[in-house]
């Protein structure tokens, strides 16, 4: 480890930040202005070092070379701009967050775009004519491309800071990050300003995945890869803010290349890498950053939104219709494994079913009464899920008490990660919950010899007199009503209405002695709990876990379900749950490019539905009678 | 039609298969394909036992839950006889302890973990692909060979790399005991930062280094390690870099003299891999990767055993894959029976870059029977069954 090591690694950081501060920038630019939280940025990422490689191909030579990825990051702004007009637009009215489910059901379409129209073969771009070799710096070949994907960064930084500082367009892009109704009121073409934005956006996207050309191969991993990043830069650098996400691209790259000079060490005798660390430095910062600095480092805090899609409405305790409701579907729960005997497959498929329905409800219990939108629910499904793995094997107790005790240690979990998270609000909470997921996620990825490391853990069965399937569904059904029951209940209760209390006016929920934040951690830990009810649920049902239990893509999926079934009313995650659940089922085993038909789904549910798919159900039922209460929009 | 189903359903011998189309489609599709063309010269031979037999494949979206659920399903619902596929270790290993609480033989292809076969091994489960274990053996003769002292290291950051540098380290210090190890790089899987990891590896000087990254990160490696001198007299020893999936996306880029694994489908002269080679290209108009090896040689694998039991009762096809000898495009194999591990072996040679195409030469096939820990060893590992 030498000082000069030091300084040249700094100067790949510098390199590395590059890329990552352009996609960050978009990103956070998007979501200033429109509210987007666009996970469909790392595929605007992808695309655009797909059409570079492309562009490439079909231009060729030097000028071909260079003229390509400007063009490419040129095209993918024209299909963001698309994007914006066909989809988006239609549902800027829905509750915020909704276009997230949008964003993400576009994720699943492009990705299974890009392998149709490119094929699944990894593809390197050829080496940038006129920089493709490597100068010395302090004894080391430093690529002269990377020299350049440094200078460029700040280039970038600077026209767009001009854009946004000297240009009427600027003006109002930041007018409407402040106040986008104010903008609206003095007469300024939103719709416009918006697409104008999202393609603006989705070409920073485009051009630093175009630069990667050089640098790494166009492959389907890329847009998942760069989404956690890009959303991690965003935060750490405070949302909306162009230099913060330059500062916290350098910061985190910086970070990396350090841990990866000092490498592997000894201390007091102990070897530790420090290159394992990069599979989560950028969590850990994001975490520091965020308990210290909750609205990052060169960020202020968020302007409340006046769009909220349609006010929500006063929970109702169930009607005689709902109930009769209900009853059906639990004597029909009751019935299936006898009407289904001949296929039993059902049986398995339903398990899952219920074991979802319990791990939305349990994410809707924070995130929709108590407006506290988390992004790493897995954590605690995961906790869960692991608990009773390690129960039952390393401890050798029965499954029956891992049942009990499991959820207990979520909760435990939900009890640490909430007293931090719960002193945040809106995005950067739910940034807060990604990070500490992340974390868990991490050291149960890496932890071989007590969680199994990357593997995980097999021989989680359960109980003797539940290995029969139809008897472990009656097992399932049993506490996934009572847990979905439970949840329901508290929402009912003086805590309930606390919650909601101090979802709607904070400040008029504290003065009328509800102590909000302590309301909002005992939330978050009950809703912790039943997440982990459901992940031991899920690991007898399996036999086996691995880390992907706590990863971010499940805590997604928990989101979508949510969305999808309607975050307004109290039955749609069990709608959204059991229709996710069983499209991906279904479409998964009738054709071959699945997810760009489940992302096809979705989006149709998404423009028919914008109050999800349980609150359509209600509006078509109670819609007179909501209109009585004076909450028709 | 509907009707006919069930009497038509007798006639059928069915396996079922379970694998991460959508998350590992580099692999996977010419995998596929390699399993089809095995299925379509069975049944064009006449089937088995006088039945067709038809291939039911499942996407599990790379994750183990819905591996075992999609497994599930094809038991139930499809009732399919046999089980085979995985291609990530952690589902592989799923599907291992599936198959052993549904008593259902399981035919591992590709999940290279060691622990499938050794400390998760059990009655039920057979795997084809040499592991982890046994393809980094085949790399250490080479490897010593070379005399080398200084020893960087670099693996991505989950099972497979942190047990294929384990077992590197350990079986060069048996065969080289002045051996150093200099430094070590663990990245994590698919996110890379190639620039800094080459300069690292690159200023602990040492006289070789030994890879185990694949897939996007391998790329991003060489192409740095190319243009920032990491490769410049130094010797590289690399797993899994020769196999088309990984050597072909390098292109231009590929360095010369690597000593790998891998499948030089271009050049081999055996008859069987001709015969496969002139198949697989008539019946796709594509060339084979080594994933179309092993899906060809899985199902060629079950079929003999099926052949061999003379019925498809799992017990009766476990007596008959235990000790089955089956001819596979890479000679004939052995399904041993202390660990239920198939004696596959692999190509070990060098890379070249002919053309601005990545190829491998001087390459000699390894007996997989000959890179295994001693029987004593296996059975300290494996579990009894």
């Amino acid at each position: 480890m030498q000082l000069s090591g030091l300084v040249v690694q700094l100067l790949n950081g510098l390199a590395g930040a590059s890329s990552l501060f352009m996609v960050a920038a978009g990103l956070s630019l998007i979501f200033g202005v429109t509210r987007i939280v666009n996970f469909a940025h790392g595929s605007f990422y992808m695309l655009g070092i797909y059409v570079a490689y492309s562009l490439v191909e079909w231009l060729t030579g030097n000028v071909g070379f260079w003229m390509a990825l400007p063009l490419a990051a040129i095209a993918v702004g024209v299909i963001g701009a698309l994007v914006e007009i066909v989809l988006l637009r239609r549902i800027y009215k829905a509750p915020e967050l909704f276009q997230l489910l949008a964003t993400f059901a576009l994720v699943l379409v492009i990705r299974d775009a890009v392998l149709w129209l490119w094929g699944p073969e990894e593809l390197l771009g050829p080496r940038a004519p006129g920089l493709e070799g490597s100068i010395e710096i302090l004894g080391r070949q430093f690529p002269t491309y990377d020299l350049f994907l440094i200078v460029v960064g700040p280039i970038v930084l600077g026209l767009v800071w001009l854009l946004l500082t000297r240009t009427r367009f600027g003006t109002l892009v930041r007018a409407a990050t402040q106040d986008r109704e104010m903008v609206g009121a003095l007469g300024v073409n939103q719709a416009w300003l918006f697409t104008a934005v999202f393609a603006l956006g989705a070409m920073l996207a485009g051009l630093g995945g175009a630069l990667q050309l050089p640098r790494e191969p166009a492959n389907l991993e890329m847009d998942l890869n760069t989404i956690g990043s890009a959303f991690v830069i965003v935060v750490v650098g405070g949302m909306g803010s162009i230099p913060g996400a330059f500062v916290a691209a350098l910061l985190v790259a910086e970070l990396k290349a350090i841990c990866i000079w000092i490498g592997m060490v000894e201390i007091f005798g102990i070897p530790v890498s420090f290159s394992k660390l990069t599979l989560v430095v950028e969590f850990l910062v994001m975490a520091v950053v965020l308990v210290i600095r909750p609205w990052g480092l060169l960020g202020r805090r968020q302007a409340p939104s006046r769009n909220l899609g349609q006010p929500e409405a006063p929970l109702r305790p169930a009607d005689n219709l709902f109930k009769a409701a209900v009853a059906l579907l639990a004597v029909v729960l009751l019935a299936l494994p006898l009407l289904t005997k001949s296929s039993p497959y059902m049986t398995v498929l339903m398990t899952d079913l219920l074991v979802a329905a319990l791990f939305a409800t349990s994410l809707h219990f924070i995130m929709g009464p108590a407006g506290m939108h988390s992004f790493g629910h897995a954590a605690y499904f995961g906790l869960g899920a692991y608990a009773a793995a390690l129960l039952v094997r390393s401890a050798h107790l029965p499954m029956e008490v891992a049942v009990v005790l499991a959820p207990v240690v979520a909760g435990l979990g939900a009890l640490i990660v909430g007293w931090f998270c719960v002193r945040l609000s809106g995005v950067y909470l739910a940034m807060l919950t990604l990070a500490f997921a992340q974390i868990a996620w991490a050291i149960v990825y890496q932890w071989d010899n007590f969680t199994g490391g990357s593997n995980g853990l097999t021989g989680v069965w359960p109980a003797q007199w539940l290995t029969e399937k139809g008897n472990y569904y009656y097992f399932c059904l049993a506490l996934a009503a009572l847990g979905i029951f439970l949840l329901r209940r508290f929402l009912f209760s003086p805590f309930g209405y606390a919650m909601r209390a101090g979802r709607d006016s904070p400040l008029r929920a504290d003065a009328i002695g509800i102590h909000v934040k302590r309301v909002q951690w005992a939330a978050f830990i009950v809703a912790g709990a039943f997440a982990g009810l459901a992940g031991v649920l899920f690991a007898f049902s399996k036999g086996s876990i691995s880390p992907d239990v706590m990863h971010v893509s499940k805590s997604v999926d928990a989101l979508v379900m949510v969305l999808l079934g309607g975050v307004q009313t109290l039955s749609g995650p069990v709608v959204g749950a059991t229709t996710f659940t069983w499209l991906q089922d279904a479409v998964s085993r009738n054709t071959d490019y699945w997810r760009a038909m489940l992302g096809a789904i979705i989006l149709i549910l998404v423009l028919l539905f914008p109050q999800g798919i349980a609150g359509f159900v209600r509006q078509l039922v109670y819609g007179g009678r909501d209109a009585t209460g004076g909450h028709k929009a | 039609m509907a009707f006919a189903a069930p009497v038509l359903a007798q006639d059928v011998i069915k396996i079922g298969e379970v694998n991460s189309y959508k998350a590992q489609p580099a692999f996977l599709e010419p995998y596929k394909k390699g399993m089809d063309l095995a299925v379509e010269q069975i049944n064009a031979a006449g089937g088995l036992l006088g039945k067709k037999v038809e291939l039911i494949s499942r996407d599990d979206n790379g994750n183990p839950g819905d591996a075992v659920r999609m497994a599930e399903e094809l038991l139930s619902r499809e009732q399919v006889h046999v089980l085979t596929g995985a291609f990530l270790s952690n589902v592989g290993l799923a599907l291992t302890d599936f198959a052993k609480q549904k008593k259902v033989l399981y035919l591992a292809g590709e999940p290279l973990t060691d622990k499938i076969v050794w400390q998760n091994g059990n009655h039920y489960t057979f795997r084809l692909r040499p592991s982890t274990y046994m393809q980094v053996a085949m790399l250490v003769p080479d490897a010593a060979a070379l005399k080398k002292k200084r020893w960087a290291l670099v693996y991505p950051n989950y099972e497979y790399g942190q047990s294929a540098a384990a077992t590197f380290k350990q079986l060069m210090k048996a065969a080289q005991p002045d051996v150093e190890f200099v430094a070590e790089q663990a990245p994590p899987l698919g996110k890379v930062d190639a620039g800094s990891v080459v300069q690292a590896l690159s200023d602990a000087k040492p006289d070789a280094i030994f890879n185990v990254l694949f897939s996007a990160d391998l790329s991003k490696f060489v192409r740095e390690g190319n243009t920032r001198g990491l490769f410049k007299d130094r010797e590289v020893v690399s797993l899994l870099t020769g196999e088309p999936e990984y050597l072909d996306p390098l292109k231009n880029e590929t360095p010369n003299g690597w000593i790998v694994t891998g499948y030089p489908w271009y050049s081999i002269q055996t008859p069987e891999q001709k015969a496969f080679v002139d198949a697989y290209q008539k019946r796709f108009k594509d060339y084979p990767r080594l994933g179309s090896v092993v899906g060809y040689s899985a199902i060629m694998s079950i079929g003999e055993g099926i052949k061999k039991a003379q019925s498809t009762d799992t017990e009766k096809m476990i007596a008959a894959l235990r000790g089955l000898q089956v001819s596979t495009p890479f000679g004939p194999i052995m399904y041993r029976t202390q660990d239920q591990q198939s004696t596959m072996g692999g190509y070990v040679g060098r890379t070249r870059n002919e053309n601005g195409k990545g190829i491998m030469v001087d390459y000699r096939y390894l007996d997989g029977a000959k890179f295994q820990p001693t029987d004593e060893e296996v059975k300290k590992m494996r579990p009894a069954g």
